[in-house]
């Protein structure tokens, strides 16, 4: 299909805060005013021009477009505009500026379970809530089976709601919602509660749903999960469109500017663990030289190192040292663990620095953070998360000048083969 | 397959089509209160029942025996039960659709539907209750041995009435409320105190002449007076004008209330 599906134009919305310590809200002034100008508070509007009231635009100029069969992920910072964006293409809330065009029938998952009753049963709420989700009773009950079978909750389907586990009630909540059939589907970060076998179950759902030709909307703070699913992707700061198109760069992007701590130095960052006796004030990567190096390769022996001061004591014993590696999308890759790897533990005194040596670095191309902690006799005394970026780039790790054209996983591991 | 445009201050339109496409969520969310009304109850629906039989009791003693109010030549408990249903049905239906948006709030900030619907589907839910209650007001008749006079088959329109009353002020309710929750409060008290100016607990033929067009503005007088007339007949005669002012107090009712409740109603997902 050459027309797109979904198209938003310049889409803005403003909300209006009202400060609560202006005493202008409430019945009697809006008695008091509508005596002296009367018919002026029948209009909502007009209210929003009050002079205290600060104005926050949570989407501002948003255009993209979808094409059939997309699905789409929405990727941003929380407060980004994400969830805005959902509920002006439900309808839920109108937008302040702009249009969109939208060809077929939009059904919206924002929130699992919505309209569920605690009182009822399993079944009338699967009735209920597929109405309210825009079923009709005829669709409703000719699907039934097959959202049971889904939910998996066949002998709980007369056992009122609120007995339920937190498990099956949002089993059952996706189940019906799973059914909808619109054209277009917009998902709003339901993923975020059920444990794992649920998200499995959910994702290959929605995967089903993009396959059978419809549209999806996807907002996730899943990396994983975006870049599995969608076909394309855009990304959201602060109500503005930064980035469109496939779903790895848009990843990369987000991650990149949620980076925020990437402009503050390591001896500035706030938000450390521990009691403080050591600091750490500085992480680079060193190359097989020990100078300091912007990027690495694969296979090269690097170190890093960490500098740090002491508050209060001169000297320190008795520390261990831990550098967790982590991928690009925040998943846990290795750790390098100074009470396994180093005999006893280090002394560190004060104004020093500490390196960690890797020899062949078993690192495929691609962005890595480093999270760093020290820990003296057992007791934290200086945590940080994304204390440090590796950047790792194509390099000769198996000594034959070959590297794998097509990567599998995140590591390269030494091996040799033998034939008998 | 249906397109739809959405901007800014244009989404009239598609209002009323939609309305009518979640015709089924009227019919949904009425059954759901009533379900929930009565579950883990023992008496159950009888709690329907109960509430007209004990009010219309209280009022025969304190109107008809102590008050001694003319009950116009039929037995004092018919004249009270015919004020008690429509009564009951009003304020119950006035203060959940008052109520309905906020208690509905999760749906409302969550699903997309028309929310006309919302405080509909209270109304009907009280025109439930009203229906029990008639099969009491049958039972009493049969009880006294009254005969209901021909005009009975004219009380649906009258039933039309107060459906339209209570949807009106239920309206325009439920949209202030969602911005003053001071409504709350209001709601309860204009409920205690109506059901004591009303004509519920005596006739309002005992209301001076002169005042009687001026009494006819409160809604449910001409509601009640219709169902007396209807059901009881003989002395208890209509008040035209009143009636003529009732229906058209409620004409209008039910139109500014849609129209407030449809401008409000883009900032509900908003401000609830």
């Amino acid at each position: 299909m050459s027309k797109p599906i979904i198209t938003v134009e310049n889409l803005s919305k403003r909300y209006v805060i009202r400060h609560q310590r202006s005493k202008s809200d409430g019945l009697r002034h809006v008695i008091e005013a509508a005596i002296r100008a009367p018919f002026r508070w029948l209009s909502s509007r007009r209210e929003e021009r009050k002079r205290q009231d600060e104005e926050f635009w949570a989407l501002k100029d948003l255009s993209f477009e979808l094409d059939q069969g997309e699905a789409l992920g929405v990727i941003g910072r929380n407060g980004a505009g994400k969830s805005t964006l959902l509920k002006i293409l439900s309808r839920i809330t109108e937008p302040t500026e702009g249009r969109i065009h939208l060809k077929g029938r939009v059904a919206s998952l924002l929130e699992v379970g919505t309209g569920f009753h605690a009182e009822l049963t399993g079944r009338e709420n699967i009735f209920l809530n597929g109405a309210i989700l825009g079923m009709t009773r005829v669709e409703i009950k000719r699907k039934f089976d097959e959202i049971v079978s889904f939910a998996a909750v066949e002998k709980f389907l007369d056992t009122p709601v609120k007995r339920y586990s937190s498990g099956m009630y949002v089993r059952l909540a996706f189940a019906v919602a799973a059914h909808l059939e619109p054209e277009i589907l917009l998902v709003d970060e339901v993923l975020a509660v059920g444990d794992a076998a649920f998200q499995t179950k959910c994702l290959t759902k929605m995967g089903d749903v993009a396959k059978e030709g419809r549209t999806v909307l996807f907002v996730s703070h899943n990396m994983a999960a975006i870049t599995a699913l969608c076909t394309c992707a855009i990304v959201i700061d602060q109500g503005h469109l930064v980035f469109s198109g496939r779903p790895q760069p848009a990843v990369e992007q987000y991650l990149s500017r949620s980076d925020g701590y990437a402009g503050v130095a390591l001896s500035d960052r706030k938000d450390r663990r521990g009691n403080g006796r050591v600091r750490f004030t500085k992480v680079s990567v060193l190359n097989d030289r020990l100078e300091p190096v912007e990027c690495v390769t694969s296979g090269q022996d690097i170190s890093i190192a960490l500098e740090y001061h002491l508050d209060g004591p001169k000297k320190l014993d008795n520390a261990i040292i831990q550098i967790a590696f982590a991928g690009a999308l925040g998943q846990p890759l290795f750790a390098c663990l100074s009470r396994v790897s180093h005999p006893g533990t280090l002394t560190l005194t004060s104004g020093g620095r500490v390196l960690c040596h890797i020899s062949r670095l078993p690192l495929i191309p691609g962005s890595y953070t480093f999270g760093i902690w020290c820990k003296v006799e057992e007791v934290m005394e200086d945590g940080v998360y994304e204390a440090g970026k590796l950047t790792v780039a194509d390099g000769d790790f198996f000594g034959t000048g070959k590297l794998p054209t097509s990567v599998v996983g995140e590591f390269l591991i030494k091996h040799s083969w033998s034939v008998n | 397959m249906e397109e739809l445009i959405i901007e800014a201050g244009k989404t009239e339109r598609q209002y009323w089509r939609d309305l009518w496409r979640y015709r089924e969520l009227f019919y949904f969310l009425a059954w759901r209160d009533l379900l929930v009304r009565y579950k883990q109850t023992v008496v159950g629906v009888a709690w329907a029942l109960l509430r007209p039989v004990l009010t219309m009791l209280v009022l025969t003693f304190a109107f008809g025996k102590l008050g001694k109010m003319p009950s116009g030549g039929v037995p004092y408990p018919l004249l009270v039960l015919c004020g008690m249903l429509p009564w009951q049905f009003f304020s119950l239906a006035f203060s959940e659709s008052g109520n309905s948006l906020i208690t509905n709030a999760n749906l409302i900030s969550k699903t997309y539907f028309p929310r006309l619907v919302v405080p509909a589907s209270s109304v009907i839910t009280s025109l439930v209750d009203l229906l029990i209650a008639a099969v009491f007001l049958a039972v009493l008749m049969m009880w006294y041995r009254f005969v209901p006079p021909v005009t009975i088959v004219l009380l649906p329109a009258f039933v039309l009435l107060a459906f339209a009353a209570a949807l009106g002020t239920g309206l325009w309710i439920a949209a202030l409320m969602v911005r003053f929750r001071d409504f709350r409060f209001i709601v309860p008290f204009v409920v205690q105190f109506g059901l004591y100016l009303s004509p519920v607990g005596f006739s309002s033929s005992v209301v001076p002449d002169r005042w009687r067009l001026l009494y006819s503005l409160n809604p449910i007088v001409g509601v009640i007076d219709g169902f007396r007339w209807c059901v009881l007949g003989g002395e208890h005669q209509l008040y035209w004008p009143g009636l003529g002012l009732s229906i058209v107090g409620t004409a209008i009712l039910v139109a500014t209330g849609i129209w407030y409740f449809r401008h409000t109603e883009r900032t509900f997902a908003d401000v609830i």
